[in-house]
């Protein structure tokens, strides 16, 4: 293995904690829109929380999908079609999702304007949950042949481990998108967002729990690297443990941190137990490594230049972005001051 | 098994088919109604006319409109490549994943966060301040174009690369010879100008509807359609300029394709003369009927009365001189190089007529609006003209492509690897049925609601961006079933 593909792994690990942490909250909202907001004014003053800034956060998934083709693209090639039906409907929801931001804008009706709520909400739902579905299925070793095709049979995609692990990172998408309902609004909407927190918090170590018991299981993480393993659990659950805090002392700074971390930390411990592998095969001789699936030293250290020298400018101008819209905006709708 | 794999491999080119198709219904619109909206906020924020204030609101609620669809289309295409074409993947993931990344990094992260804060700032920032937004998020939408096109030129015409003897992939020798692609910079500014044809006809169009149902805002959309005839002039000019431009390439480059767009199957001779209309017989490899007209392919092909172009039949001896000896067997085993003639063949057609005719029309409405005696929306029958060729440059941009990615056939980058090698082994067409499916209902639906949701705002006409924060407005009155709610 060499440097380059080392850092690019990194890098790709990088830009999807930076989609979880920032797509989190905005699926949280999504989803969180179709329990806590009651009516038209608090639905829509949901939407404007995340509205400038979802288009941007969603871009770090297509670029984390165009860096692994540019730098794995046998990963790229493997995963994506591999997980085909999974990957479906990952779109299904994001396009559902996407356009119901615009559309729920021109909608006339009260019905109109449900419908694309209702939209929304699914969209916002079924992304996340198909997501984490596939992240917890291909840890798992999935069988794939010599050429790198993964010929998945049902039970691959679908068992304990990844459905709990889908629940577990929907409903954690969710807590940090009600956190940052707290940090963004005020009246009702934050109130029943800290409420809501309250119940799922307790909820959620316990499905931490069981997920990390699968991943012991189910997975060889623990047998390949039990110490960086343990740390990284015991990092989910303690920056889930920074969030359930913030929620109960009402710092509503540390308690968004606190959820997004625990995401990140989900990241981190997924692409922790890959390495130096990309996929998990059945048989270990068709595992899928970094240092075997990478695009050659030429088109890594272009990108990597790329990188350097558009990636600060990006955070730039995207940071900048976030601090235009400080303002907390009241449940229906007003911004305050 | 017999079906079985040709079925996948079909079922996947329509797919690919059908979701690039409605992708590019959307980019073009984004591409040129992003920069017609950042011309017109430009002027409003130097002349401070307050009209061009209310075009850019308005034009600029269609253009989010397409916008967002043209992004969650786009998203499948970059989910695609890996799902449906994972060997083509593995064989062009050196050269095909550095644009789409510096796309994504360059362009979308630009467009996407810009468009964000245009959308909610307009009553926080001067005019000429909150126009860079804009601005900002139409370069977005051009650097995104540029990478694109990078991709699919190497696919056209394959520089700066080896094949690596022990993989047998694509590897990237010289990353300056794949930026400075001749296809690539012979195939932007006609696409770019197409896009801003495509928008400002778009404008043109709706604006004649709204003149058609005399509606209130008549001197809005007046100053809308006089505005947009000019750059719809001036970009269709262009647009059949860079058509011309990039034809000279494809008759070096890709001479089957050329052949095909002008139906010769047979070496034309010099002078050679041009089919407007032609029927073919494709099994036998001939021409059944034809009009034409003498000296004209000569002129259109190398700007002079004389020369002439090898036909489809001689060309595809040639290619199969050259390719029956390849390494590869999938290579070897092309039967022929034909390519879809008819449909090749009259895409050309119905695309440069219509660049033709936007120069005709875009005059005519100019001549229009200048004199005094015959206002436009007194001719209501050239409103109708200008009402229906709204659609006629999504079609020319369509048949463009058709051209383009038909052309290649049997490739799927030229001389290099097959369409047939590069669909994913594990796909069944189960899998693909469903998607397809499901992509159509998708398509369906979002295409049918978003022309729904422009006519709307169409009849609407001003009130739709009437007041300070109107958008604001309307999603928050107090009580959703008020009388303003509805406005
Ligand atoms: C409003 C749209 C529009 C109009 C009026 C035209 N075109 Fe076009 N054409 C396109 C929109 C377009 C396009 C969709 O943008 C394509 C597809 C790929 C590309 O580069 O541009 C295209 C492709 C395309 C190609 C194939 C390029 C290739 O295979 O690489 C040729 C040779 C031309 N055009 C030539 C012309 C000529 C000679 C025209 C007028 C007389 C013309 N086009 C009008
Ligand atoms: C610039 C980016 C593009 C890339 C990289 C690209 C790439 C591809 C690929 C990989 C295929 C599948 C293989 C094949 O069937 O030939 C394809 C086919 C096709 N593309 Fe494109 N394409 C691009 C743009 C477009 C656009 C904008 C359109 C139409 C508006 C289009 C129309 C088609 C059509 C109709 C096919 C099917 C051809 C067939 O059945 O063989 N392409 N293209
Ligand atoms: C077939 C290959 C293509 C791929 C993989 C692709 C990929 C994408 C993706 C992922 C997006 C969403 C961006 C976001 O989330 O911000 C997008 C939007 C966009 N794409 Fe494509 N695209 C393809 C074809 C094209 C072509 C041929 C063009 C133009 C030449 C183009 C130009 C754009 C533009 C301008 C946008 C911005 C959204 C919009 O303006 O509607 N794409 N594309």
């Amino acid at each position: 293995m060499t440097a380059l593909q080392f850092l690019w792994f990194i890098l790709i690990c990088v830009l999807f904690s930076g989609f979880f942490f920032l797509e989190g909250f905005d699926f949280g909202v999504g989803m969180a829109a179709g329990i806590i907001a009651r009516n038209d004014e608090e639905k829509s003053t949901m939407l404007e929380i995340i509205g400038p800034h979802w288009v941007a956060n969603e871009t770090w998934l297509v670029t984390a999908g165009g860096a692994m083709f540019a730098s794995f693209p046998l990963w790229y090639a493997s995963l994506f079609s591999g997980y085909y039906i999974m990957f479906l409907l990952v779109l299904a929801g994001l396009i559902l999702r996407g356009v119901s931001f615009e559309f729920v804008e021109h909608a006339e009706t009260h019905r109109a304007r449900n419908l694309w709520y209702i939209v929304f909400v699914v969209g916002s739902l079924l992304a996340p949950l198909m997501l984490c579905i596939i992240f917890f299925s291909m840890i798992q070793g999935i069988p794939i042949n010599a050429k790198g095709d993964a010929h998945l049979a049902f039970f691959d995609i679908i068992n304990w481990l990844s459905i709990v692990g889908g629940i577990a990172g929907v409903l954690l998408s969710l807590i940090h998108g009600l956190n940052y309902t707290r940090l963004t609004t005020t009246g009702v909407l934050r109130e029943r967002a800290r409420n809501l927190n309250k119940i799922l918090y307790p909820i959620l170590f316990v499905g931490e729990v069981v997920v990390a018991l699968l991943v012991i299981f189910q997975t060889d993480f623990f047998q390949k690297k039990p110490i960086s393993s343990t740390i990284i659990i015991l990092l989910i659950v303690l920056m889930s443990l920074m969030g359930a805090w913030g929620t109960w002392k009402d710092h509503e700074g540390w308690s968004l941190a606190g959820s997004g971390l625990s995401l990140v930390s989900v990241v981190i411990l997924i692409f922790n137990g890959l390495f130096p592998r990309v996929m998990i095969a059945n048989n270990p001789a068709n595992d899928l490594l970094v240092a075997n699936s990478s695009s050659s030293p030429m088109a890594l250290g272009i990108m990597t230049i790329v990188v350097c020298v558009l990636l600060p400018i990006v955070l730039a101008y995207f940071i900048w972005s976030y601090t235009l819209f400080t303002k907390r905006m009241a449940s229906n709708g007003k911004v305050n001051d | 098994m017999f079906s079985l794999g040709i079925s996948v491999l079909s079922l996947a080119r329509i797919q690919f088919a059908m979701t690039t198709i409605f992708h590019f219904f959307f980019v073009p619109f984004s591409i040129g109604m992003g920069f017609i909206v950042a011309v017109m906020e430009t002027i409003y924020a130097i002349k401070k006319d307050e009209i061009y204030n209310k075009m850019a609101r308005f034009w600029g609620k269609i253009f989010l409109l397409s916008f967002a669809v043209g992004i969650v289309t786009g998203l499948i295409q970059e989910f695609q490549f890996g799902m449906n074409w994972s060997n083509y993947s593995r064989f062009m993931g050196d050269i095909f994943g550095a644009p789409l990344a510096i796309e994504a990094l360059l362009a979308f992260f630009l467009e996407s966060t810009f468009v964000g804060v245009w959308m909610f700032t307009w009553d926080r920032f001067k005019p000429g301040i909150h126009a860079i937004f804009i601005w900002l998020t139409s370069i977005g939408t051009m650097l995104s174009a540029i990478w694109i096109l990078t991709a699919n030129s190497f696919m056209q015409h394959p520089t700066g690369f080896t094949i690596n003897a022990k993989t047998h992939r694509v590897q990237m020798t010289s990353f300056s010879d794949i930026i400075s692609n001749p296809q690539l910079w012979r195939v932007f500014p006609h696409l770019i100008l197409g896009a801003f044809v495509l928008a400002s006809f778009v404008i043109i169009g709706m604006s004649a509807w709204a003149l058609i149902r005399k509606q209130k805002d008549t001197k809005f959309f007046k100053k809308s359609m006089y505005f947009s005839l000019w750059i719809g002039l001036v970009s269709s000019f262009g647009v059949v300029i860079a058509g011309d431009y990039q034809t000279q390439q494809i008759i070096q480059d890709q001479p089957m394709k050329f052949a095909a767009t002008e139906g010769e199957y047979e070496d034309s001779g010099s002078p050679a003369s041009w089919k407007i209309v032609a029927s073919f017989d494709t099994k036998d490899h001939k021409v059944k009927h034809e009009i034409s007209v003498p000296y004209m392919l000569s002129l259109l092909a190398y700007h002079k009365p004389e020369g002439g172009i090898k036909g489809m039949n001689t060309l595809n001896k040639e290619l199969k001189q050259k390719f029956d000896h390849n390494k590869s067997k999938s290579i070897r085993d092309i039967k022929d190089y034909y390519l879809p003639t008819t449909t090749i063949f009259w895409s050309f057609r119905i695309m440069a007529g219509f660049g033709a005719l936007f120069i005709l029309v875009a005059l005519v409405g100019i001549y229009f609006s200048r004199s005094k005696k015959f206002q436009i929306e007194k001719q209501r029958w050239f409103l109708y003209v200008l009402g229906l060729l709204m659609w006629a440059p999504i079609v020319a941009n369509t048949c463009g492509w058709l051209i383009t990615e038909l052309g290649r056939y049997p490739w799927i980058v030229y001389g290099l690897y097959t369409i047939a090698d590069a669909v994913s082994a594990t796909t069944t067409a189960g899998e693909l049925i469903f998607s397809n499916i499901l992509y159509f209902l998708l398509f369906a639906i979002l295409g049918g609601v978003m022309i729904y949701y422009c006519r709307q705002t169409m009849h609407k006409g001003l009130a739709a961006v009437e007041g300070p924060d109107a958008t604001e407005q309307t999603a928050k009155t107090a009580d959703p079933f008020s009388k303003e709610a509805f406005n």
